[in-house]
């Protein structure tokens, strides 16, 4: 018997792994719930039908979305996570002791579930006292803060179906005004390669640049995500992701990571010129 | 009586059988199920240009009802409460022209108010009828026309006793109702039939949270815009009638002016609308209510935006008012409505109804889910936020001016004229409309004097971005008015 996930990454591009089994499927009031258990991934995580994370690689997008951020603001307190219902990105700022505060805004709340029961591995941190889950619509809930955050992080779904209202200007206005004057917003990005994404990826940064005073993207390699190019983004009022990097603060820290490293943040905002030419299409003249 | 099973869904019924025996095409349209056109069918799909077919027995003929479309004329009577219901092709527009046309004559008078569609001044242009207008109320606060009140409508039928109908806009684009029922009376104790405009309230029929439909009112007939909260497709509308009406006579007069080859894209969605709002209507506009008022919470929590609702009603000018419309005032966040609507549209592709000079309105249906709702709340947030200025004061709200009809709207507008730039008008009798559009109300229409507060209404309207149609002149530098003998 052969037992394979298929998803398609464009119309005429396929990527499956095969599976052993599926422990979970379900339909939650915004999507479909599927985790399967594979020789090649481990376990992974599907909304419908797309592939979250696995756990395998899941440790690359985790740590490239959290400790970039972390090594440039000099003194994180207050963070708000929207999206990362399956804990991965909570899991690598609980490392951080400094970090007094954590909300969360995830809008479905059986993702949250079902990763509790199905996925340790991430949501192992759900339960840190210093988190703050709120199941609400991330646009909705960013609406009302002022001045409260050091850090946001995006961890959204792709922009077609309930994470749209994620990729839009009136989402990255409203976070801007919901970070403090020196605050960094994190997003994923999507990948550059095929043209459908590379449409959004361009779209996310035009809005991004009409929103923050700095803007800037960098990349890592995830082979379970589309083309395994991905893309993440940089937005900030003060800091600059590279020149105010403090590599010698963040290695006195002593976290071991698998992936980040301050030697690989430099290389990652070197990005491909295909892809620096893209986005400069969108940015207003200089 | 039979019993009528709203789950039927005949002209759909029909259609579906038809394709079925796949029937080859030597009638029009040319297109032959798609093959003539193929560009046409990538673009619509096999299905939709296949359903694209003429009248013929099978399918019954709009234009003489006797077998589908028949059917589903009584099935759509029987949910919207109505003796007879009439399916339109050519948007309510036609449904609106029909009940004026089926109901006055060259020389009647039609008691209506000023803020009526410019499909009424179209009815009045052709049948040579003589408006009498109502002032709808204006609520200085938010500049909008209201409803009529029930005693200027008693004013207006002892002044002209001879009257042959009463129109009512219900409710208006704004969501405001008048007391349709006391006015319904009014008309019916004087010998008058009563008209509904009802192009915004196809979902009062279904459900009991909501102002009264003019068919439970007692109106004589309806014009209901079923594509619009109704789920049909654009330009397909209903038009409604009570049993005082002679079916046969309003039949004819449709048939004056509307199309021999009705499409079966509109006829079909049409009966489709009908059946989905029969049998789920209730449970439905329940949940748009519920979307709309959660709306409006969040968006007067934003400051600055008021959204108005129910605490509108007065007992007059403002009877009832229709909870689904998201009005939104937009002038103490220091815009005006307008550019409300070109920042939505511009910076947050979120594309709104219509924006007016201090309101916005959201065009809230059964299309609508709540994630589309925080991306209007979110950007409405962001456009105070960036564009917002402290200082409202400054903005001319909208007022009503009062027209002075000094011949019918028929004879202005065949009448010999002369075209005069804008500035040199005063004084003179129009022939043209003039319209403020959306919401599409006339500041001029054929045979009214042109006033200087009706000139430094339309400039102002003009400076401030409104899309101004209805004159010869499209950027209304000129204006056409009446020769002077």
């Amino acid at each position: 018997m052969e037992f394979w996930f298929s998803e398609e990454q464009t119309p005429n591009v396929r990527f499956s792994v095969r599976v052993d089994r599926q422990l979970y499927s379900g339909r939650s009031e915004f999507q479909r719930i599927d985790v399967f258990e594979s020789p090649e991934f481990g376990r992974f995580l599907t909304l419908d039908g797309y592939m979250m994370l696995t756990e395998k690689d899941e440790f690359i997008y985790h740590e490239m979305i959290v400790h970039v951020p972390m090594a440039v603001h000099p003194r994180v307190r207050d963070v708000l996570v929207i999206g990362a219902g399956d804990g991965g990105v909570i899991r690598e700022l609980a490392r951080y002791p400094e970090i007094e505060h954590i909300d969360m805004a995830e809008i479905d709340p059986q993702v949250v579930e079902v990763c509790r029961e199905y996925l340790p591995q991430t949501a192992c941190a759900l339960d840190d006292p210093r988190l703050t889950i709120h199941y609400e619509d991330g646009l909705r809930f960013v609406r009302a803060p002022e001045n409260a955050y050091d850090l946001i992080i995006v961890d959204s779904t792709d922009p077609f179906g309930p994470g749209e209202g994620l990729f839009t200007r009136e989402f990255y206005g409203n976070c801007c005004k919901a970070l403090r004057e020196d605050g960094i917003m994190v997003n994923q990005h999507e990948s550059p390669f095929y043209d459908q994404d590379a449409v959004m990826c361009q779209r996310a940064h035009k809005r991004i640049v009409e929103s923050f005073p700095i803007s800037r993207v960098y990349q890592a390699h995830i082979p379970t995500y589309a083309s395994g190019h991905w893309l993440f983004g940089f937005a900030s009022k003060r800091y600059h992701p590279l020149k105010d990097l403090d590599e010698a603060r963040w290695n006195a820290r002593g976290l071991r990571c698998r992936y980040y490293t301050t030697a690989l943040h430099r290389g990652a905002f070197y990005i491909p010129a295909y892809v620096e030419e893209m986005l400069e299409d969108v940015e207003p003249e200089r | 009586m039979k019993q009528l099973d709203q789950t039927r869904a005949p002209i759909y019924e029909a259609l579906e059988h038809f394709r079925s025996l796949r029937v080859v095409p030597f009638d029009v349209p040319g297109h032959k199920r798609g093959r003539g056109n193929p560009e046409l069918v990538r673009l619509l799909g096999e299905r939709c240009v296949g359903m694209d077919v003429n009248s013929m027995k099978p399918l019954d003929n709009l234009c003489h009802p006797v077998s589908v479309i028949r059917e589903a004329e009584e099935l759509a009577a029987d949910a919207f409460g109505a003796a007879h219901a009439f399916l339109m092709v050519g948007g309510t527009t036609s449904a609106v022209q029909s009940m004026v046309l089926a109901s006055v004559q060259r020389g009647d008078e039609i008691i209506l108010p000023r803020n009526v569609h410019r499909s009424v001044m179209g009815a009045l242009v052709l049948c040579g009828a003589i408006p009498v207008y109502v002032n709808p109320q204006c609520d200085d606060r938010l500049g909008i026309p209201l409803g009529m009140r029930a005693e200027e409508v008693a004013a207006a039928i002892r002044a002209h006793p001879k009257a042959r109908a009463v129109l009512v806009n219900n409710p208006t684009y704004y969501g405001v109702c008048s007391d349709l029922r006391t006015i319904v009376r009014l008309a019916h104790e004087h010998g008058m039939l009563c008209l509904a405009d009802e192009a915004h309230g196809t979902h009062f029929y279904f459900s009991d949270r909501l102002p009264p439909s003019a068919m439970a009112a007692g109106a004589d007939m309806a014009a209901v815009s079923m594509h619009k909260s109704g789920g049909s497709l654009t330009q397909s509308s209903l038009l409604l009638a009570g049993p005082a009406v002679h079916p046969g006579y309003v039949r004819q007069i449709i048939n004056l002016t509307q199309t021999t080859s009705a499409s079966y894209l509109l006829l079909s969605s049409l009966d489709i609308a009908r059946r989905n709002l029969a049998l789920r209507g209730e449970q439905e506009f329940a949940r748009v209510i519920g979307l709309a008022e959660y709306a409006r919470t969040e968006i007067n929590g934003i400051g600055g935006y008021y959204a108005f609702g129910r605490e509108l009603i007065n007992g007059g000018s403002v009877y009832d008012f229709d909870v689904t419309k998201l009005s939104v005032n937009t002038l103490d966040v220091g815009l005006a409505g307008i550019e409300v609507y070109d920042l939505l549209r511009d910076e947050y592709d979120i594309q709104i109804e219509f924006g007016d000079l201090g309101n916005i309105l959201a065009y809230l249906s059964i299309g609508d889910r709540p994630r589309e709702i925080e991306r209007l709340v979110g950007a409405l947030s962001e456009v105070r936020r960036r564009f917002g200025r402290p200082d409202s004061a400054g903005l001319m709200k909208q007022e009503y001016i009062e027209p002075q009809v000094a011949v019918s709207p028929q004879a202005a507008f065949y009448a010999p004229q002369r075209s005069l730039p804008l500035d040199e008008t005063a004084g003179r009798v129009c022939c043209e409309f003039v319209m403020c559009y959306p919401p599409g109300i006339p500041i001029l229409a054929p045979g009214e004097r042109i006033t200087e507060p009706i000139l430094d209404y339309i400039r102002y309207a003009k400076a401030k971005g409104c899309s101004m149609t209805g004159p010869e002149d499209p950027e209304i530098t000129r204006l056409n008015v009446l020769e002077e003998r």
